[in-house]
């Protein structure tokens, strides 16, 4: 289109501009409240106790007990579930609207559409990390200091679900200036997706849930209804086994969740990125 | 080869425009198709070449594609077809303070746009002061930007914009912001711009400033582009078509159906047509008219405007009561009687009109047709544009006077 196309100071421009939106939006994000950084504690925090409340003391939950921890305690295994969920979807969600939300920007500036859906993830993980780290040093309280030698491959599966939440966020991104609709389907679908991820109930009840159904004469082709594998289709499911690995049980996530979290990530990455790119010179004219 | 700054070559852009938008799925899904829609041509095989370091002008009515073109330039909207080549950094400024976030402090604010139009950290450290200082908002620089006033935030904006520097810079009817003072300022600024041998692309209403601002002009009626040239040229056939604004050889323009004309405006004082007066003068403001036509109750206006255009007054004959019953065709003139000059020593321009009964139909307006240079007299105040004839009295507790 231009002789002065992408070079190596558009890139430079674009990862400095990214960089600044999203501590822009960090900054933003509880300015002018009392409790401050604080409340992004607080709401998990409240979640993780009502659920426990709900899940493990009225329906009796039973947390796995943690194969190097030893931990084996509801709260502390749905507190991981809880905060990886809300990253999951809170960075899809605001990877989705970003382009909407910034219209203002879109119509007046000329940058790297995608630097808005980028720098709003990025935000949600810096939120994410600040949760996981208040996690993992209760967890090295009650299970030992061995949980801070998962860090490293902790992050590594950070950096997955991001680029996950990366692809999903720039498809929607572009899906959401087309139909307004995907907003609110998107608040209802999320509803489904967290019970579908095993957040508030270990997978183990899945299994036994599928047995039950065969018991009672529901089959296919005279096999139980496979619901566990089916379960573990879920990129979400994936995501939150590898965390709970890591944190809850200390131990390295086996590599048939390294392979599945690796290819929906970058999978996801690619759909997104085509999308986009096909579809990005037109959002302006859309908004 | 010329240098060129952007070349515009064979661009076509049309949008779609819905007759019955709807964006739902169930729309979508009903119709078989998102939504029903026409396809407009705002860019109709446009071509442009603008030469480095030119002020360029691009005039046309709304809707004429001039807004859409400048943001093709700026690459906010892709073209449909053909090229635009941009050779050298570019920064558009097409609503200034765009970016800004209401709860981040000014302080941020500056490097967050600063970040968006493209300069780097360093360059906006280096820079900071500056920007502060062209915008004039110190004091509050560490408040956050939803406390500002809007002149405070535009100013903010376009401080920052201003200081990106870039070599070519797109302006979109920002020219106009904030109070006179700092309108000098951002000129002053935009002259420096050109001094420095950068291009400029600007899109505006104003038609006068573009005819001293730009060198060159492209005018666009209908996403074509009709003429390009010298601004001068330009401007003044673009006026005259589009809005049958035409230059008068005496001084100042004029435009109206043109059935009566007002031929020429007298400035009396003692009985002499003069364009020096003084403060206090006893003044009569005749109007010539000729008319081809009778018009029945027609409205004579006048009107004074400093040199930097702010309107200090304006007066008709529907207002006054003054209602003739007719004008006939041919000539004549009528007279405003001002029984004493409230202007302060300056620098005014005076304007007249002839409308309908109604005060809605413009037979002619004659615009700043007359420069009049007020010289000091009685009463002598202090500052202004006017004078009230004013005292001073009653010092509490009483003072003998010296």
């Amino acid at each position: 289109m231009r002789t002065n196309g992408p070079g190596r100071d558009d890139l430079r421009r674009a990862v400095a501009l990214t960089w600044t939106l999203a501590m822009r939006e960090v900054r933003a994000q509880y300015n002018k409240t009392v409790l401050g950084r604080a409340w992004s504690l607080i709401s998990p925090l409240v979640t993780i106790a009502v659920y426990s409340v709900v899940f493990g003391l009225i329906f009796a939950g039973e947390a796995p007990e943690g194969i190097n921890s030893g931990i084996q305690n509801f709260a502390l295994w749905i507190a991981v579930g809880v905060v990886s969920w809300t990253f999951i979807s809170g960075a899809i969600g605001v990877g989705m609207s970003s382009l909407l939300s910034n219209s203002g920007l879109l119509t007046k500036v000329y940058f790297p559409r995608a630097v808005l859906v980028v720098s709003a993830i990025i935000a949600t993980i810096v939120t994410f990390l600040t949760e996981l780290l208040v996690v993992v040093v209760i967890m090295a309280f009650v299970g030992g200091p061995r949980v801070l030698l998962g860090i490293p491959v902790l992050l590594v599966f950070v950096l997955l679900a991001a680029i996950f939440c990366t692809g999903v966020g720039l498809l929607l991104s572009i899906g959401v200036v087309w139909f307004r609709d995907i907003e609110y389907l998107w608040g209802l679908f999320s509803q489904v997706w967290m019970y579908a991820s095993g957040v508030v109930f270990p997978i183990t009840l899945v299994a036994q849930a599928s047995i039950r159904l065969y018991e009672s004469g529901v089959s296919i082709n005279g096999e139980p209804i496979p619901l566990l594998a089916i379960f573990r289709l879920n990129p979400a499911e994936q995501f939150l086994e590898a965390f709970r690995a890591i944190i809850y049980h200390f131990v390295t996530p086996p590599p048939g969740v390294w392979l599945s979290c690796t290819l929906w990530a970058f999978g996801a990455l690619a759909v997104g990125a085509l999308v986009f790119r096909a579809k990005q010179s037109r959002v302006v004219e859309e908004l | 080869m010329k240098d060129l700054a952007v070349r515009v070559e064979n661009v076509t852009k049309s949008f779609r425009v819905y007759t019955d938008r709807n964006q739902s799925l169930k729309a979508a899904l009903l119709a078989g198709r998102r939504a029903k829609y026409e396809d407009f041509l705002a860019l109709d095989d446009v071509s442009l070449e603008i030469p480095r370091g030119t002020t360029f002008g691009l005039l046309g009515h709304n809707g004429s594609g001039k807004s859409t073109l400048l943001k093709t330039i700026a690459r906010i909207l892709t073209p449909d077809a053909g090229r635009i080549t941009v050779d050298g950094r570019l920064a558009a400024m097409l609503e200034v303070g765009s970016g800004f976030h209401p709860n981040l402090s000014g302080r941020e604010n500056v490097y967050l746009n600063g970040t968006i139009l493209g300069m780097s950290r360093r360059e906006i450290d280096a820079k900071f002061d500056s920007i502060v200082d062209f915008s004039g908002v110190e004091r509050f620089i560490d408040q956050p930007v939803k406390n500002y006033s809007s002149g405070m935030y535009v100013r903010l904006g376009f401080a920052v914009s201003i200081h990106v520097e870039p070599e070519i810079l797109l302006v979109d009817e920002v020219l106009a912001v904030g109070d006179l003072q700092f309108q000098e300022k951002c000129m002053e600024k935009f002259s420096e711009f050109k001094a420095a041998g950068r291009t400029v692309i600007v899109v505006s209403h104003a038609i006068d400033q573009m005819r001293t601002f730009c060198d060159q002009a492209a005018w666009l009626r209908n996403g074509k582009v009709i003429d390009v040239g010298d601004a001068m040229t330009i401007v003044d056939s673009y006026a005259n078509a589009e809005h049958g604004v035409r230059r008068v050889e005496s001084g100042g323009t004029r435009f109206g159906s043109g059935e009566a004309r007002i031929s020429s405006i007298e400035w009396l004082v003692d009985g002499a047509d003069t364009r020096t007066t003084r403060t206090g003068d006893h003044v009569t403001l005749r109007l010539h008219y000729e008319s081809d036509i009778e018009i029945p109750r027609p409205t004579f206006g006048a009107s004074i405007d400093t040199r930097d255009g702010v309107f200090v007054w304006g007066h008709h004959s529907l207002d006054a009561g003054y209602v003739v019953e007719s004008i006939r065709p041919g000539v004549g003139s009528v007279d405003i009687e001002i029984p004493a000059l409230p202007l302060r020593p300056g620098t005014f321009d005076v304007s007249a009109s002839l409308q309908d009964h109604a005060a809605t139909h413009v037979y002619d307006a004659l615009q700043k047709a007359v420069r009049v240079d007020v010289l000091h007299g009685t009463p002598t105040e202090s500052g202004g544009v006017t004078t009230f004839g004013s005292t001073f009295t009653n010092v509490s507790p009483p003072r003998p006077l010296v």
